[in-house]
């Protein structure tokens, strides 16, 4: 390894450390979760290594108990994953000129990495390229090697008493969506998504609930951006 | 779904995925800022999706039969009220899902 390439290494390791608890955990009982519902190792194992998008593989799981619906799943992805289209447009400039780096920061880039890479201050001396690569690559690598784990112990001790474990999808999303409608300020719009989608649950049931959903929400919102157009550009959350 | 389904599922995902981290590499490459309506959906959008995660996780809750979605509630207001109390993802998660996991393999089995 050059000696650029040493020295980012050991600069991101100590920036990644804390944030690396959180994400083997919930690794860890990825794989667990994903066992449980009967898939096999590999299946939780792959999905970290070419998703890595953590609350897409819980859905992911989900769906695919569910029968085959490849457009669906598709809108939902996009959907759940909407948020890495604006890491990107943020992230624009900081990973320009980064050769082939550029490929594999673009594809591992997490919520997580997202968060380490964009407001990196990095002295001088350090590479920037290499820096970002390490964030994300150690990411990417603790992900991986917890889901494996979980999935591993899962599927050796089958008899783990792993019942309601399913329930850590409910709260992640309960958690993520506390911080974003109070830290955030997203009150309104998390309001009108748990009224659309629950409005939606009712009428379409929980086969079909989730592409109607997904539509009477960006049509709201296009329909408030029209009139907040109107209003002159009143602010919104 | 058929072994065949799940890794065309599996790789819609990745497909869906990566087109949400490659996109704006590819589209916004000359602009300096993305057009307002992208800007103010990124704003609004994010707190209703999560929204909608958190009923998609509800959706086959047991509302008039078998536990009534008790066990549901009793977790959801633990995990809420120690969020709102420490702030602290990972406590959040945990102590939620242990005390669902009680919930159905002792108190309700």
């Amino acid at each position: 390894m050059d000696h650029n390439a040493k020295e980012a290494f050991v600069h991101a390791i100590e920036n990644v450390a804390p944030a690396l608890t959180g994400i083997a955990f919930i690794g860890l009982s990825y794989g667990l979760f994903a066992v449980s519902q009967g898939f096999a190792p590999i299946y939780p194992i792959l999905m970290s290594l070419l998703i890595f998008a953590g609350s897409m593989e819980f859905i992911a799981v989900s769906l695919l108990l569910l029968p085959f619906d490849p457009i669906g799943t598709f809108l939902l992805t996009i959907m759940v994953n909407a948020r890495h289209v604006f890491y990107g447009i943020s992230m624009l400039e900081k990973y320009k000129n980064m050769g082939w780096k550029k490929t594999f920061l673009i594809f591992g880039m997490c919520d997580e990495s997202f968060a380490l890479n964009y407001t990196a201050r990095l002295p001088n001396h350090i590479d920037r390229g290499w820096y970002y690569l390490w964030v994300n690559w150690s990411f990417e690598f603790f992900w991986m090697f917890s889901t494996a784990i979980g999935a591993l112990a899962g599927n050796y001790f089958s008899n783990l008493p792993t019942k309601g474990i399913e329930f850590i999808l409910a709260s992640m999303f309960i958690v993520i969506f506390l911080d974003l409608v109070t830290i955030g300020k997203a009150i309104k719009s998390g309001i009108m998504g748990i009224i659309i989608s629950s409005g939606c649950l009712a009428v379409f049931g929980a086969k079909g609930f989730i592409v109607p959903s997904m539509l009477g929400i960006l049509l709201v919102f296009l329909a408030t951006y029209r009139l907040d157009k109107r209003k002159g550009g009143e602010s919104h959350d | 779904m058929t072994e065949l389904q799940m890794i065309i599922t599996i790789a819609i995902i990745v497909l869906g995925t990566m087109t949400t981290r490659f996109i704006s590499f590819i589209v916004f490459t000359n602009y300096k800022e993305p057009p307002a309506i992208i800007s103010y959906l990124g704003k609004a959008l994010p707190g209703a999706v999560m929204g909608m995660l958190v009923v998609y996780s509800y959706k086959d809750t047991p509302i008039l039969t078998g536990t009534h979605g008790i066990p549901e509630l009793i977790a959801t207001v633990i995990t809420v009220s120690l969020h709102l109390w420490r702030r602290n993802m990972l406590l959040s998660m945990v102590v939620g899902t242990v005390v669902y996991m009680i919930l159905v393999q002792i108190v309700f089995k």
